[in-house]
């Protein structure tokens, strides 16, 4: 029987006592532990920045990159290997500033990952500087007469990027976040996941108790359809994207690695990669 | 009889001008003859002059000559732009449809041609580069069969008919050239070709066999000129292998994705050029940290910025060498034929495999896009090696402890294992760390690591890091060069020789880490090194001089106009710097 305490390691976190992250990474140890994955069959992939220790906070296979490109390192990662789970994580700078584009082009792809982004409206480790997240007027130290440029809004972005599947949780909601992640990671297809993780130290607005205010559960709303993109859009935008549980999903719509055709169904890391001799010379045939 | 002929096709970009070249040297190909050929074409999809240059020989060439001997036109600009370069004796076959003219000073014969209007006659003038070709066929004196296998080829699928047509009109270009030429019929005409059956191939072509013979299943790539060959080439034959290639967003993305999958354990590469490897230069900096075997394919274009996309250069060497910021080891190889390219791209993957760290082949335009004769690959000396990599199963290890991936060794080589495997959890990040991955910035394990990494350097196994031509024991010069300009520096030195002048030749394969064991006894035993490279700074010399010292020795012969070096121009300018240079 597998636990969450198996996917603890020895090493301390650096994060500020009281940081959200604290709970999205027990929210991921909690979801592979509850879906009985081991923990040499994980492997996370973080980018750069407080969110991206996480990686090596959890008992796992786990690679730390470089900023803004977890994404691509976790996808082709998948594709070496499609039986691991793969799952990458980072922050609100890491995937909707710097790594953007691939953001995007991974919800695209819908290669089979989770994608957990703890999203603090701002630049935590470089010590306090505007997100692509923070609200427009918000002060930091590089935007000191108050942030010109408006909020990103990631659902928006996700669902009509092609997602197939979108949710968003508050790190408290422990019961909840990790059920999402958990669904996430049974999703056929690129998850994305975002959670507001308050910055205890340089957010003095997007506070635990600001979200408490301003989030609505979608479970509170009567009747809602996470199968309906329309719907979810329209929900989204009603509630400035303060909502939290599965948004959207389409189980439906197959993967990309089932979509390739000719590919290995056996991990590619495990393929014998020796080519035969007639082959070659077939190969080599169309060049005479 | 002759044994080189030099044939080239032009018009504007979109109207076929290629197929005419491929057709014609396919042919020539199967008769066994050697060819070279290289196309200058604009960076846009329709219009602008194009034309294909084809070296016919009955023996081993790796370059066009600066000369031509027969010219097919279609069009004015074309034998404005190209007319130059015929001999006195040269011919051109103009297409009568756009009333040709010859330059004043054109001493060649200009034969005009009703290429377009028999090709009309015949059910469309589509079919004018057959007659072209036929009219070819009467100055080579070769039989119309030698085309038919070609033929069949291209429009077999368009039935019966359609092959007997284009035949037709190859017959009848033949025909009306014999009427005109009179006397002059088979004016070119070549020794017999040995017949035997080698591959025509462009060397990005041979870059992804090797790959594919190398065991890579995965690329992932962003399309860029010259290097899109071969992710082209290899998604038609990745999925009948079970692999892929994907079409990333960027260039960063295309990096990043083949070090995730060389970390989970598969062989994976990307392939850019210029613009795309500053891309990726942080990520090599992450497969340098991480030691993560990582193939790169840097096919050399004009730079800086744009620069000159569809033209020749060398100068993305430094490049290649130290970029990414801080200090990773690396290893730059630089094949320089089609062979050379199949079989080096195998070595890359085995020392990335062996060593944990990217390996760059850095090819150029010419050689990348050049399609040349190469011989059959021998499948004999395919090996993959994967070094280190142990996909076993792992000694069990007590809970929560890592594994050490990062072991500190005596070749400074650690034992890889890959997600997935039972006991081989471990942490791999960018941060300096310790053995077990976890991040660690205390002084003693930051030197202990970086001298770990750097010591892998020492144990670089690669077969013939220089190829060496050196029949003098001491020599009046010794040429250097990496990449294409081997092909140039093979024509010049019997021309060299022949003037008096005793040359060796070197050209490098492996430039880092610099064959200094190699190139010591061929520099010490020659009064001059001259250098010869495409681009303005002398890179190549530069390493040189790094490496080895001897600054007082070492000369640059540099050329950056976009195009490649032609024979009897280099033969001009190293006569120029032994006459008048002051070496």
């Amino acid at each position: 029987m597998v636990t969450f305490k198996d996917f603890r390691n020895t090493v301390k976190p650096n994060w500020c006592p009281g940081c959200g992250d604290f709970s999205v990474q027990a929210a991921i140890q909690r979801a592979a532990a509850n879906l009985e994955i081991v923990p040499h069959e994980l492997a996370v992939v973080s980018g750069i920045g407080c969110s991206g220790r996480l990686s090596g906070y959890i008992n796992s296979y786990g690679l730390h990159g470089i900023h803004g490109r977890a994404l691509p390192i976790a996808q082709g990662l998948k594709m070496a290997n499609r039986d691991l789970n793969v799952i990458a994580t980072g922050g609100d700078g890491d995937g909707f500033a710097i790594g953007m584009g691939h953001t995007i082009h991974s919800i695209r792809r819908n290669i089979d990952i989770t994608y957990v982004v703890m999203d603090n409206q701002i630049y935590g480790l470089t010590k306090g500087q505007t997100s692509p997240r923070s609200a427009a007027g918000f002060v930091t130290k590089s935007t000191p007469g108050g942030a010109i440029e408006p909020s990103l809004k990631p659902l928006e972005v996700a669902l009509s990027s092609g997602a197939t599947f979108v949710a968003q949780s508050f790190s408290t909601d422990l019961k909840e976040l990790t059920a999402i992640i958990e669904a996430g990671m049974r999703h056929k297809g690129f998850s994305f996941i975002n959670v507001f993780s308050p910055c205890v130290t340089y957010n003095k607005i997007n506070t635990y108790d600001w979200f408490k205010e301003n989030i609505t559960k979608l479970s509170s709303i009567e009747g809602y359809d996470s199968t309906n993109r329309a719907e979810a859009m329209k929900t989204v935008m009603e509630h400035e994207g303060l909502v939290t549980g599965i948004i959207y999903q389409n189980e439906d719509e197959p993967s990309y690695q089932e979509k390739i055709i000719g590919y290995n169904e056996e991990p590619l890391n495990k393929a014998d990669i020796m080519i035969k001799e007639e082959e070659l010379n077939e190969l080599m045939k169309e060049f005479i | 009889m002759l044994h080189q002929l030099s044939w080239k096709v032009g018009g504007q970009q979109g109207e076929g001008i290629e197929s005419t070249g491929e057709i014609f040297s396919t042919a020539m190909n199967r008769l066994g003859y050697h060819l070279y050929g290289y196309r200058h074409f604009s960076s846009r999809i329709k219009g602008g002059h194009t034309n294909n240059k084809i070296n016919v020989r009955t023996s081993t060439v790796h370059t066009i000559p600066d000369d031509l001997d027969i010219l097919v036109a279609f069009d004015q600009e074309t034998i404005e732009v190209n007319y130059k370069e015929l001999t006195t004796e040269g011919v051109i076959l103009a297409d009568a449809k756009f009333k040709p003219e010859k330059p004043e000073d054109c001493q060649a014969e200009l034969y005009v041609v009703p290429f377009t209007e028999i090709a009309t006659e015949l059910g469309t003038s589509l079919m004018k580069n057959m007659v072209a070709i036929g009219a070819t066929a009467a100055l080579m004196n070769l039989n119309d069969e030698v085309f038919q296998s070609v033929v069949n080829e291209i429009f077999g699928r368009k039935g019966e008919a359609v092959v007997q047509k284009n035949m037709e009109a190859i017959a009848k270009g033949h025909e009306m050239m014999d009427e005109l030429l009179k006397d002059q019929v088979g004016k070119f005409e070549l020794e017999p070709g040995d017949g035997k059956h080698r591959l025509f191939m462009i060397g990005n072509e041979a870059i992804a066999l090797g790959a594919l013979a190398a065991g890579s299943r995965l690329m992932s790539a962003y399309p860029i000129t010259p290097a899109s060959e071969i992710m082209e080439y290899l998604i038609k034959k990745l999925p009948k292998f079970g692999g892929t290639v994907i079409q990333t967003e960027d260039e960063i993305a295309a990096a990043t994705m083949a070090i995730g999958a060389n970390y989970g354990g598969a062989r994976a590469f990307t392939a850019s050029a210029g613009p795309g490897l500053s891309l990726m230069m942080e990520a090599l900096g992450l497969a340098g940290m991480t030691e993560t075997p990582l193939v790169v394919v840097d096919t050399q274009r004009g730079g800086p910025s744009t620069g000159l996309p569809t033209k020749q250069e060398q100068s993305d060497l430094m490049a290649m060498l130290y970029g990414t910021h801080g200090e990773i080891p690396k290893v730059v190889i630089a094949p320089s034929t089609g062979e050379e390219a199949f079989y080096d791209t195998i070595q890359a993957f085995n020392i990335a495999d062996e060593l944990q760290l990217p390996v760059i082949v850095l090819s150029d335009l010419q050689l990348s896009l050049g399609k040349q004769t190469v011989e059959p690959f021998d499948y004999s000396k395919i090996t993959i090696n994967r070094g280190k990599l142990n996909m076993d199963e792992l000694p069990e290890i007590e809970d929560k402890q890592y594994f050490k991936r990062y072991a500190v060794t005596e070749d400074g080589i650690s034992t890889r294992v890959v997600p997935g495997q039972k006991y081989g959890i471990h942490h791999v990040t960018g941060v300096e760390h310790n053995e077990e991955g976890k991040p660690s910035e205390a002084a003693g394990n930051r030197k202990t690591q970086m001298d770990k990494r750097f010591r892998k350097l020492q144990h670089v196994h690669f077969d013939t890091p220089v190829f060496t031509d050196a029949p003098n024991e001491e020599a009046e010069v010794l040429l250097v060069g990496f990449g294409s300009t081997k092909g140039a520096l093979e024509e010049i030195r019997p021309m060299l020789d022949a003037e008096g002048v005793k040359t060796n030749h070197a050209h490098i394969r492996l430039i880092h880490p610099f064959p200094v064991e190699e190139m010591k006894s061929l520099i010490d035993h020659a009064k001059k090194v001259i250098v010869v490279e495409n681009n303005a700074t002398g890179q190549l010399a530069n390493v040189i001089k790094l490496n080895m010292g001897h600054h007082d020795k070492i000369v640059n012969l540099t050329k950056y106009d976009g195009t490649p070096f032609l024979p009897m121009e280099l033969f001009g300018r190293v006569k120029e710097l032994l006459t008048n240079g002051n070496i």
